[in-house]
């Protein structure tokens, strides 16, 4: 009887055990968890490097600010509207899809799309033979030699014989 | 010796309007690239220039005459010093006490207003930094650096001392060495 009684309580400890570290994870967002967000943020000081991974102070309490707002329940979208807000939308990593920056999406597929265009015609044309014009095809007409050119060209001939 | 007759068809160049297209491209290519590269080295805003308005929103708990914001265009015929400032910037620290002793200098007077830009911070941060340094005038985030972008900070700290036109006058870069430094600045517009 004092087995079943002893291994209930072990199982129980156990349990409660899981629970509050279960329920402490809760409430502590891991490293991983806020590295998730920030590698989707930009910092607005150092340009060009990915929040995750930047050394700055700036950068650390950026990320203790996503810990903070994961721990209080926002979502991944709220603390991005948020930092949207509070710094501009260069902190993306990905750019908005609205307004002017669809340009951003559209531009280099309608670039690549012109590009492509061009070179076909251009490789079309180049393959096209020219059309001859009308006196091309034609055998050249002699030319016309006045007297004088004429009599001076059998005057040569002569020479040579 | 015999000729081969030239069988092989003539072929074109590449279309005008292909050109055409090309430099044009390039062309709007290096005008962007010149445009940013200008902006890039244009560097802040310079005396003289004119201020547009822009709107300051104030941290809670701070307040200019009862409103939680502050309009530059309602600060004409004062004159008006703009630090931009961050709680992780250290050079920041060395300037606030004298920032804040000199607002308090000149407040009784009216003629002045000093306004703190809070430049991409944390607000946690940049509530512990006011509190460390005591400071009591207004101050408020630059929300999307929209601020900031006008006046095209390179840093922090940096202050603009705006006549009461409403053109700027002077800018600081880096922190003031001393409270001196900044009536130096400030007293030659107020006679």
């Amino acid at each position: 009887m004092k087995k079943p009684l002893a291994v209930f309580l072990l199982v129980f400890l156990l349990f409660n055990l899981w629970v509050g570290v279960a329920s402490a994870q809760a409430t502590t967002p891991s490293d991983d968890e806020v590295n998730a967000i920030a590698k989707e943020l930009f910092c607005p000081v150092c340009e060009n490097t990915p929040l995750d991974v930047c050394p700055t102070e700036a950068c650390k309490q950026w990320r203790e600010l996503i810990r903070l707002k994961l721990s209080e329940g926002w979502s991944k979208e709220q603390i991005q509207d948020y930092f949207v807000e509070q710094y501009g939308a260069r902190v993306l990593a990905e750019p908005p899809r609205q307004g002017w920056y669809w340009l951003i999406y559209l531009m280099p597929v309608a670039l690549f799309g012109v590009g492509i265009f061009i070179l076909y015609r251009a490789y079309q044309s180049m393959r096209q033979p020219l059309p001859l014009e009308a006196d091309e095809a034609q055998p050249p007409a002699s030319p016309s030699l006045s007297d004088a050119d004429l009599r001076r060209v059998e005057e040569e001939l002569n020479k040579r014989k | 010796m015999t000729t081969q007759p030239n069988t092989a068809a003539p072929r074109r160049g590449v279309p005008i309007w292909v050109q055409v297209t090309i430099w044009a491209a390039l062309l709007a290519l290096l005008a962007i690239v010149a445009m940013g590269l200008r902006r890039a080295q244009q560097g802040t805003v310079q005396p003289g220039d004119e201020i547009p308005d822009f709107t300051l929103t104030l941290f809670d708990g701070y307040t200019y005459e009862g409103k939680s914001q502050v309009s530059f265009a309602e600060l004409r015929g004062k004159v008006v010093v703009i630090n931009f400032w961050a709680s992780w910037c250290k050079p920041c620290e060395q300037e606030a006490a004298d920032m804040e002793a000199a607002w308090r200098s000149y407040q009784p007077g009216g003629q002045v207003v000093f306004l703190g830009a809070d430049y991409v911070d944390t607000e946690p941060e940049a509530r512990g930094y006011l509190q460390k340094f005591d400071i009591t005038y207004p101050n408020g985030p630059d929300l999307g650096t929209k601020i900031s972008q006008f006046f095209r900070i390179k840093g922090v700290p940096e202050t603009y001392f705006i006549d009461q036109q409403g053109k700027l006058v002077y800018v600081q870069v880096g922190p003031f060495s001393s409270e001196a430094q900044i009536h130096a600045i400030i007293d030659p517009l107020l006679k």
